[in-house]
């Protein structure tokens, strides 16, 4: 811990490690982005791409980098944040590592209002505006499921796993009843994909990210840290508990289902993310600030390899996140078992 | 405020968790400066009763009242600045340290802009050493023994620096070594600091010895309250408890000292021979 004082009273804490955690990841972030925006089929060097970006370069390469490339990057970095600081909220919340929205149910009931547009039939749009009412949706419902004198950590889970279990079977109703060309397009939007994302998938996660991120970082993060020493302990401190747990949980399922809207149901960023930021900065705590930029650099560095691992073949990014999330898991298992902790 | 006045009390207080009713027309006050000790048998309410005058729970009927305000009307900040509260299972967050779990007390008197001020540094440092946890100010506090565990949170909430504390059984799952060595710490706070200190507690002898103020529960009422050599009798303790005893004087202290009846042969019921 590392605190800077003023003569007038003002003082700060920070965490240099966390700090250097968060700044790193951005880094990494970065370098990522640098590098899928000067490959592919015009393949550009690092100093063209950094000269279009800022005004430079010709026609053709304005067009490639600003309109091709740099709104899918835009796009995996806001998921990647959105996802990982919502995972963040939720693992918190409910005092379980495991308590992330893929496991909890609002990430299929953004698919399930997905699929419903796809057998209606519309535009990419609505495809977009149905996930946001599903994850919303999906989170009153189990919200509602899940109170009784507030909303606790196991029955939240229990709860979220049985919706979750629910709408599966849902999904896979809904996509039997699909055309096959758009059975097709569903499932590619089931895995989670950032091909040919522009700025209009990127937009509406951008302001719901400006808005929420401030919020939930400065507003509610010293409060939430205090809510990991129990309810009790929280309250006695003067943590408005309930409604804290309320607001968080409103912010978390806002930006898992617009992070759905934008780029599909994308896995494990939001389970892996915040449990690599913990490990990363040793500090207990919900690690927001770090979480996201590491989401970001993994959501990013998987759309990488998923864009250009195999030449000619591009794999949607859900593929490459759900193989490294998977893994991780298995890893952070066996690591929690030679611990004895497991 | 006068001595013998009461800050935190209730009046008329129904409690009831859902459509279960475990309090009805409860009144109790807490004199000022006192340790008051909360005895009665199990599910009695009285743990029921400290979460209501810690704001925890909002009374069906009847208010909580806090210098004289309901304590509903107050701000949550507010309160954690004049009550503090050590629930019965509190959870260290993995791998944090002593020192920073004790920080954490602070968290009322903290705001964006005053994150860590030389105030908050001081607290935190004259709280480990009223409890006698500064030489593990770094160590996690999962490593600890029950014991030191305890003595880490009620340091986190004495860094609170609350004029009231209520502590929710700090004894249970303590070795009897060291149920009297975090008594002997409240009682210390309690004379040394002037702090008004609340305890539900489970050992009667324990009770007798250390409160200044007995308040027995049976049923969700007050059976009786005052000073424990007027409370403490062979009488209330078979009314509240059910148990047959004998009370003599405390060897040590002088105190109440409970002893119960031996076991009868035969049927229990039998009368005593003469």
């Amino acid at each position: 811990m590392t605190v800077l004082r003023t003569s007038w009273g003002l003082s700060l804490r920070f965490r240099p490690r966390a700090l250097g955690v968060g700044a790193g990841a951005a880094v990494l972030a970065a370098g990522f982005g640098l590098v899928a925006l000067g490959s592919g089929d015009y393949p550009m060097g690092p100093a063209d791409v950094l000269r279009t970006l800022t005004g430079g370069g010709t026609v053709a390469e304005q067009f490639i980098v600003l309109e091709l490339r740099l709104p899918r990057l835009v796009t995996a970095l806001l998921v990647g944040a959105a996802l990982a600081l919502a995972g963040t909220v939720f693992q918190s919340l409910v005092r379980n590592p495991l308590g992330s929205p893929d496991i909890l149910g609002f990430t299929q009931g953004a698919s399930t209002g997905a699929l419903v547009v796809v057998v209606l039939g519309g535009s990419s749009l609505a495809l977009a505006g149905a996930a946001v009412v599903g994850g919303l949706g999906t989170g009153l419902v189990i919200y509602a499921l899940a109170w009784r004198r507030g909303v606790h950590g196991y029955r939240l889970i229990l709860v979220g796993i049985g919706v979750a279990a629910i709408l599966t079977g849902v999904n896979g109703y809904l996509l039997t009843r699909a055309p096959l060309m758009e059975a097709a397009r569903a499932v590619l939007w089931l895995t989670g994909s950032l091909d040919g994302r522009g700025w209009a998938n990127a937009g509406p996660l951008l302001v719901v990210l400006v808005v929420l991120a401030p919020l939930v970082l400065v507003g509610c993060a010293p409060a939430l840290r205090m809510m990991e020493l129990g309810d009790d302990a929280a309250s006695a401190l003067g943590v408005p508990v309930r409604r804290l747990r309320l607001v968080l949980l409103a912010a978390a399922v806002l930006l898992v289902s617009f992070a759905a809207a934008a780029a599909g149901p994308v896995s494990f960023v939001a389970l892996v993310a915040p449990h690599v930021a913990k490990r990363l900065t040793r500090a207990p705590g919900p690690n927001l600030l770090p979480s996201m930029a590491v989401g970001a650099a993994l959501l990013v560095g998987a759309d990488l390899v998923a864009q250009r691992a195999f030449a000619g073949h591009q794999l949607p990014v859900g593929v490459v996140t759900g193989v490294i999330g998977g893994g991780y898991l298995v890893w952070l298992l066996a690591m929690e078992r030679r611990a004895g902790r497991l | 405020m006068r001595p013998g006045e009461s800050r935190l009390g209730g009046t008329a207080l129904t409690l009831a968790y859902d459509q279960r009713t475990i309090a009805e027309n409860l009144t109790v006050a807490v004199p000022d400066r006192s340790f008051t000790v909360i005895i009665g048998p199990n599910a009695c309410g009285k743990s029921t009763l400290l979460r209501a005058l810690s704001r925890m729970l909002r009374p069906s009927a009847g208010a909580v009242l806090l210098d004289g305000r309901d304590i509903h009307d107050l701000p949550a900040r507010k309160v954690a600045r004049t009550l503090g509260l050590l629930p019965q299972s509190s959870i260290a967050p993995d791998g944090i340290s002593v020192a920073e779990l004790v920080a954490r007390g602070r968290y009322p008197h903290q705001g964006l802009l005053r994150q860590w001020s030389r105030e908050d540094e001081r607290v935190v440092e004259e709280s480990m050493a009223a409890t006698g946890v500064d030489d593990l100010a770094d160590r996690a506090v999962d490593e600890l023994s029950g014991g030191q565990r305890q003595r880490v949170w009620i340091a986190m909430a004495l860094a609170q620096q609350t004029p009231l504390l209520l502590l929710d059984e700090p004894t249970t799952y303590l070795d009897i070594a060291h149920q009297i060595e975090i008594l002997d710490l409240c009682a210390r706070l309690h004379e040394e600091q002037g702090r008004t200190l609340v305890a539900v507690l489970h050992d009667l002898n324990h009770a007798a010895r250390y409160a200044t103020h007995l308040i027995a529960m049976r049923d969700g009422r007050v059976v009786a309250a005052g000073e424990p050599a007027s409370v403490v009798t062979a009488d209330l303790v078979a009314e509240v408890f059910g148990l047959p005893c004998r009370v003599i004087d405390d060897p040590e202290t002088g105190t109440p000292l409970v002893v119960p009846a031996a076991r009868r042969r035969a049927t229990t019921l039998a009368p005593e021979p003469a």
